[in-house]
């Protein structure tokens, strides 16, 4: 068996320009932030973004690497609005294909089992349907006659995810509260890159979660980093959790381009490494 | 509902705690299914306090994937010495209950116009918003296959919207499964009207009925005598100071 086991760096490479990417986490939770904030130094362009949006989406918009994002909302959830993805669609005018969160959810299940579609009642009667004119209903053949979305498949080129635990061949595991849609994501994507808070021998998976935790099979993974901390500062539990400080840091500085200026200086100018320091410093520095 | 007040204590009660007995009165009679009263403190209290009391088969949650073996106060997380957890409800199993269907959820709405429907992606254009929101969320699958509620903790003309600018939730005209009831800081509205717009079914004390028509940008159904909502009785007000909410979160969301 081979290794996965890659850089931050060496996933970004991989990836290209006008690249549909998957981002798993949800929220302002379990984001794989470090492969985010090095896309963001990098110089990918034109980007799709498929996520259930937090941070991940505004950093990206931030960032310009957004040309169209496919979501059910974009929320920082203790602070509910993420000022960088209102200022892309307010201003920068980013494309949007706005889902309700169970059609987002279905056109993950159709994509990771090579569906074309999947039907659903969420969204008939709603706006959902007037502002994506390419949906289309399919009627069920049986005696209900009942008129359904027809959800299509949300195949993406690239998956993200950060899980709490990995090995080399690619098995990753959550040992927190809630999957999310992970193992969607990695079933969806042609190609899915996991980061971890820490790489484990194999033998070492059933030390601290049960096999149903487990979330993701090396079958879907293309490459493992190790990034301790790497979903700060979205939380990922039991590792630990958002950082709520440092999250009101950025949604103040997000909120203001000058301030915005000064912490993009202060904590991204730099390597995944230089900005763990950083965020040390702060801490430090405001007796964290 | 009465204009008689329950209440052992009347006038003692602030007025957050009327919103969260009012809050808690939308799941009476709902029984064995998920309260899910995502827009606040208010509601998530009225949701436990019904629960506590009234309504004892709800299924309640801690705010996160637990489904809690008791109702827990505001801010506590299951399983931290409150009874620990009966059952687990991740997001995609939430998604998944939507079409199931055993399920009552409360949601916060930006605008809502008089049949109910509500928008909390964008103000403006959807194009070019002029202020970009939170997006549709499950509004659309909610509003379709459960029953839903609202709760807006600043009854405005704002909120009251003749027109909403995105249909997230879909209204009683645009087939809805079951809009039970909005609460607002100074009402409770429903939509027991004949063709199903929304009326003013109680005023909370000390509220007026031209306030509420000022706060409200659509011409409401009012009826030849309006009700006062109920007041809490003393064991609610226990519960809620005592219990569920001794850190008066409910009174940051509706100042007195």
């Amino acid at each position: 068996m081979s290794g996965k086991t890659m850089t931050v760096e060496e996933v970004v490479a991989s990836l290209d320009s006008g690249m549909t990417v998957g981002i798993g986490g949800w929220g302002s939770r379990r984001k794989p932030m470090a492969l985010v904030r090095a896309i963001c130094a990098s110089g990918l362009t034109d980007l799709t973004v498929v996520s259930y949006g937090g941070p991940d989406v505004g950093l990206l918009c931030a960032a310009g690497k957004v040309r169209r994002l496919v979501t059910a909302f974009v929320t920082l959830d203790s602070i509910p609005l993420e000022p960088h993805f209102r200022r892309a669609r307010q201003e920068a005018g980013i494309e949007l294909t706005e889902y309700d969160e169970g059609m987002f959810m279905f056109g993950l299940y159709a994509a990771a089992h090579r569906l074309p579609f999947l039907p659903t009642p969420a969204g008939l009667g709603s706006d959902v349907l007037r502002v994506n004119p390419g949906l289309r209903t399919v009627r069920s053949p049986y005696g209900d006659g009942e008129e359904l979305v027809a959800v299509p498949a949300l195949r993406m080129d690239v998956a993200l995810v950060h899980l709490n635990r990995a090995d080399a061949r690619g098995n990753a595991q959550y040992l927190g509260p809630d999957p999310y849609m992970d193992d969607l994501f990695a079933k969806a994507a042609d190609r899915t890159y996991v980061s971890c808070e820490r790489l484990v021998d194999t033998a070492d998976l059933l030390k601290e979660g049960p096999p149903q935790s487990l979330l993701i099979s090396r079958a879907h993974v293309t490459g493992v980093v190790e990034t301790p901390n790497g979903a700060h500062f979205t939380a990922c539990e039991p590792d630990h959790e958002r950082d709520e400080a440092f999250q009101r840091l950025y949604a103040a500085a997000a909120a203001d381009p000058r301030e915005w200026e000064a912490f993009r200086e202060r904590f991204l100018s730099g390597d995944e490494a230089a900005y763990q320091d950083a965020v040390r410093a702060w801490r430090e520095e405001a007796g964290r | 509902m009465s204009a008689v007040g329950g209440g052992e204590a009347p006038g003692t009660a602030t007025r957050a705690e009327v919103c969260a007995v009012a809050c808690a009165e939308l799941f009476r009679g709902d029984g064995e299914i998920v309260a899910a009263a995502v827009a606040g403190f208010v509601p998530m209290l009225g949701a436990r306090l019904a629960r506590a009391t009234f309504e004892p088969d709800l299924l309640t949650t801690d705010g996160g994937p637990a489904l809690t073996a008791e109702p827990v106060p505001l801010g506590a997380r299951a399983g931290s010495g409150e009874g620990g957890v009966e059952g687990w409800l991740p997001f995609r199993d939430h998604l998944w209950l939507v079409l199931n269907g055993r399920r009552h959820v409360v949601m916060g709405p930006s605008q809502i116009d008089r049949f109910g429907n509500m928008n909390i992606s964008c103000v403006g254009d959807w194009e070019r918003p002029s202020r970009q929101l939170l997006g549709v969320r499950g509004a659309p699958g909610n509003t379709r296959l459960n029953t839903t509620s609202f709760w807006v903790p600043r009854h405005s003309p704002r909120v009251f919207t003749e027109k909403v600018d995105f249909v997230g939730g879909v209204g009683t005209d645009r087939g809805a499964h079951e809009l039970r009831a909005v609460v607002t800081n100074l009402a409770v509205l429903d939509f027991a009207t004949p063709d199903r717009r929304m009326r003013l079914r109680s005023l909370h004390p000390g509220v007026t009925l031209d306030e509420v028509v000022a706060a409200t940008g659509f011409d409401l159904a009012v009826p030849g005598e309006v009700p006062l909502t109920r007041t809490p009785t003393g064991e609610e007000l226990r519960i809620m100071r005592e219990v569920l909410d001794p850190k008066g979160l409910r009174e940051r969301e509706v100042p007195s």
